[in-house]
Formats: C-alpha cells, structure tokens, sequence
C-alpha cells in the first residue's frame, strides 16, 4: 500500500507543509532547555494542538514532535532510553489528528541530526548514525507515522545514514538540509550537491530540499538551485518566517503572514511542490500561505532578482553554485591536487 | 601525485619550512606539522616562535578562508586537528620557557539551551590558535560560568545560544558578573545563530562573534590588546 504522501505527491501539485515546532511550543508555555518531546507523554493534548494548528491551516502534512527523538540528543536529558516510546507517542497523536481531518493529510516523522560530529573530528560513525536513526525511525512507524521526514542535516555523512536507516525500518522518506553558510550546509554542501547526492543513494527520497537556514531569500536561492540542477524529484523548501529581531527584550521573526503568502507561491513557481514553513512559522503565515497558493495564479519562473525584491537580500554573494563558484585559494598544492 | 609527496621537510630552509607548514596546516596534516614543528624545535627556535610565526600564522589564513566561504566546517576542523598536535609537543616547553600564554576560555551554552554544535566548534577551534579551552557543557546557569571562571583563572567568557528564547539569558550572566564587580577582569564574547552585533552590545557583551573563525580571530585580537594594556 503506498502512503498518504506518495499518494497527494501524485494527485497535486502543490502541497503545504506544516510551520514551526519550537516556535509553537514556547508558545504554549515549553520552557527553553526543556525537551520537546518529553510532551508527548507528559501534554499529549499540546502536541494535538500543535498538529491542528498545521491541519486548521489547511496543511497537507505535518512533522511530529520527534525532531530530537534520537539517543544522542535525548541522552543530553538522561531519556535516551526513551527513544522509542517518545517517537511512537509523537506519531501516535499524529495519526489521530491526521486522521480526523476530513481530508488526507500524511503523518510525516520528524527525524533530527544527532548534533555530533563524524570521525575523525568527532565521535560519530555511520553504523553509530545508523542504529541511532533506524531507532528512532522503529519507533515513528509504530506509532504510525507515513514517512520519515528527516530534516536540518549539514553532514552529507549523517544524510546518507538516515537513509539507510529508513530502508532498515522500510519506510518512504524525505529529507532536507539546513543552508546558513554562505548558501551552503554548515558542512559546506551546496544545493547542487545534494541534488546529486540524493540520486545517488540506493533508496533515494520521495522529495528533498531545504529547511531553515537563514531567512525566505536565502532559502529560494537553494530551491532555484535544485531546480536547475536537473532534478525531476519533488523539492519541498521550507523556509524560516524572516529573521529573528531583538526588540527590547524580547524576539519576533520579522517574516510577515503577507511575506510568506509571497515567498510560498515564489517558491511553487520556481517549481518546489512541498511547501512550508520553519522556524517563527506561525498559523496566521501557514493560513496566509495556504490562502496564496490556493487563490493566486502560477507566475513564470522567478529571477533571483525577483526574489531579493520581494523577500529582501541574500546573506552572501554566492552560495557556491553556478558559474560562479565563489571565492577560491590560489595553493601552492604539492602535497594535494 | 607520488613524486608531489617527495618534500622532504628537514631538507627546506627555515622560511620554506614555515611556508610548508602553512600549506600543511590549510590541508590538515597533523604528522607532517608534528615533524616540522620537532624540526623546529631542534634548529633551536623558541617555542613561541613556532607557535605564532609556524601555527598560529597559518592557521590565520584557515580562518581567514572558512570567514570567506572558501573552507568549510569539515576542512577547519581537519586544520584544527593538525594544529592540537603541533601545540602537543609545544605545550610543555611553552610553560618551562615562560612564554606568554595565548590565553584561557571557558565557554558553555546557557542555561535552557541544549545545542551545542556551535560551541563544540568554536571549542575545537580556539584550541586550535592555541588557546586553552574549558568547556563546561550545556545548559549552564550563571554560577557555573562563575564557578569556572574563578577555578580556571580564565581570560575569556564564552557563551553560546541557539534559541531565540535563552539568548537573554546572557544578559543575566553579565549583569551578575557586572554586580559582584568582575564583569572587567574577562573578555565575555557571545554567539550563535539568532544573535547578532545589535545585541551583543545591547547586553553588554566585548564582542558578537558571528562563527568560529571569527571568534578567534576577535579574541587573538582582544587579548593582545589586554596584554598591550598591561606592558604599558
């Protein structure tokens, strides 16, 4: 049987993803420092709020509250002996939200980076990446969640690990990178790169793309890199609401509900399908988001011109694709070509 | 290509010497720093002189390069890696000879964050140009920072906040130290994704450091300063 996704990737094109988590969260009273995922269990009425929040907006999926739901992370709590139990109760309340919809919205399994760093430089090895993933992914499909949505990934190392992870528990997936170095991963990947990458894997993913990063502008540059990497594979870009702003001791992202009514329908027309937002993604930007996609024409491919206009400028000049590469060093290389 | 592997390291002249280190640091190559820096050693320079004219001067040009989007995250740490085992062999002389010290940071992220990829990062690279580093974690509440700083006898604050909601919380940090009159015996430098120069000074923080170069580029800086100050 296929899933929900699979089967609205193949009757739309356009679908809206879901907003912020942590945004949303906070919100509700999440105090920082505190897991998230501790409150499938301890608010599982939160987190159901938290999914309609999506499902009320007119979203087509949403992420679980699972995000740091491997043992590496929740060790950092003494829960790593919790991973299963907090995937499944996560998807669990997923799948009732989901299901009470009215209309088919898929139960996507939010699947965080570990937060360590690969061998040499650090601790973490494929297989180590592997059983951390695979068991958290175990848990996510026990509590009937759709597909694995990995996402915020820098390593390509830890991309390909939540991979394998994926096809040991025999599930779909998607996945995304977080872009907020000069248009690259922190680990310097570019969006060519992963699009590239993704081909190249023995189950590659249903869609992938970009989460996070820097703010709308940034992200469509990715997008529109993908897109002229060749790509057939749906792109999903979830992008954050603007820029976190410090206004006399408190923080608002500066992304307007309008703004991202804009970015949305700029992104579908540079030919993502899976569209969302990140962090400070607010119902009232995935209402304006939904209201956007749903009520204004496609428009022709946009320019990268097109896109510092309405959304505001680029964090650097390049983002390491295209021809221009970006800057370089010019190497005395004796020792490495 | 084999024959490019054919430099003999005790065969170049010191200025070559120097150059090649540069070269081998930027590539990430901790057995041949090791070799070069024993090299050094016997050809009867300081250790200080090895330190900041062999290490610290290349791994300048690292940190100018990952500022400039040409390295990334993985090739730093690579440098970093070379650089922790040249300043291995040097550490002990440093102290036997009295060298000036770089300088000591204790560095954690506060109290409600947990992420700490960032610090591990500047971590890994301020031990990298030489600094000592003591990280004390996640999650610190402000008597850790204090406790740490007094323990260690440290020069630097380091703090770090990935979340919007536990980046003020180093305002409390500071206004403590600034209460029990400490705040100006160290260099409090802040980072992480959501913050930014505005709001390094709204708080009262020496320096917004935007990534892990930069943090080290600014507190090679402040420190020579301080030690500036003190000469004068």
């Amino acid at each position: 049987m296929t899933n929900t996704l699979t089967r609205l990737l193949q009757t739309r094109d356009w679908l809206l993803a879901d907003g912020a988590t942590g945004t949303n969260l906070f919100n509700m009273g999440l105090s920082s420092g505190e897991p998230p995922e501790l409150w499938n269990v301890d608010h599982p009425d939160r987190i159901a709020k938290l999914y309609s929040f999506a499902v009320d907006a007119g979203s087509d999926l949403f992420l679980t509250n699972s995000f740091g739901g491997n043992a590496s992370r929740l060790k950092l709590h003494n829960a790593q002996g919790r991973v299963r139990e907090l995937n499944r109760v996560a998807a669990e309340i997923g799948r009732e939200v989901a299901d009470k919809a009215g209309r088919p919205v898929a139960v996507c399994g939010s699947v965080g980076p570990t937060g360590d760093i690969f061998a040499p430089m650090g601790t973490l090895t494929h297989e180590l990446a592997v059983e951390m993933f695979h068991e958290q992914a175990e848990g996510l499909k026990e509590g009937g969640a759709d597909v694995l949505w990995v996402e915020t990934i820098s390593a390509p190392e830890e991309f390909k690990a939540a991979a394998e992870a994926a096809k040991l528990a025999g599930m779909d997936w998607c996945g995304t990178m977080s872009f907020d170095t000069a248009g690259r991963t922190m680990m310097g990947v570019t969006s060519a790169q992963l699009a590239s990458l993704v081909e190249k894997l023995p189950n590659p993913p249903l869609a992938f793309g970009a989460n996070c990063g820097v703010g709308a502008a940034d992200l469509m540059r990715t997008i529109m890199g993908f897109v002229s990497s060749g790509t057939e594979r749906p792109i999903i870009a979830k992008g954050n609401a603007g820029i976190p702003k410090y206004h006399d001791g408190h923080i608002h992202y500066d992304g307007t509900p309008a703004l991202m009514g804009d970015y949305a329908c700029l992104a579908r027309d540079a030919g993502a399908t899976i569209i969302g937002g990140c962090c400070g993604t607010m119902p009232e930007h995935l209402k304006a988001m939904h209201e956007a996609l749903s009520t204004r024409e496609r428009g022709p491919r946009p320019t990268l011109e097109d896109v510092t206009e309405k959304l505001g400028a680029f964090s650097s000049n390049t983002d390491g694709t295209g021809d221009d590469p970006g800057p370089s060093r010019e190497r005395r290389g004796r020792r490495r070509g | 290509m084999a024959d490019e592997d054919d430099i003999i390291l005790s065969e170049l002249d010191d200025e070559e010497l120097v150059q090649q280190m540069h070269d081998d640091l930027y590539d990430g190559l901790k057995e041949e720093i090791e070799e070069a820096v024993n090299i050094l050693v016997e050809r009867g320079w300081t250790p200080y002189d090895i330190l900041t004219k062999a290490l610290v001067a290349g791994m300048t040009v690292v940190g100018n390069d990952f500022r400039d989007g040409i390295l990334f995250v993985p090739e730093v740490l690579l440098a970093a890696n070379a650089m922790k085992g040249g300043m291995a062999i040097l550490k002990p002389m440093l102290v036997e000879t009295g060298a000036p010290r770089m300088g000591k940071m204790v560095i954690g992220t506060v109290k409600g964050d947990i992420h700490d990829i960032g610090k591990n990062l500047v971590a890994m690279m301020m031990e990298g140009a030489g600094f000592e580093v003591v990280d004390i974690g996640i999650n610190n509440p402000v008597e850790n920072y204090l406790e740490a700083l007094e323990r260690e006898e440290a020069d630097i604050l380091g703090m770090s906040a990935l979340l919007t909601t536990t980046m003020p919380y180093m305002k409390v940090v500071i206004d403590t130290m600034k209460e029990k009159g400490i705040r100006d015996n160290y260099l409090v430098l802040v980072g992480g994704a959501p913050l930014n120069e505005e709001f390094g000074k709204a708080i009262g923080a020496d320096a917004y450091c935007r990534d892990a170069a930069i943090s080290v580029e600014i507190a090679k800086d402040m420190i020579a300063r301080k030690h500036n100050q003190m000469g004068a």
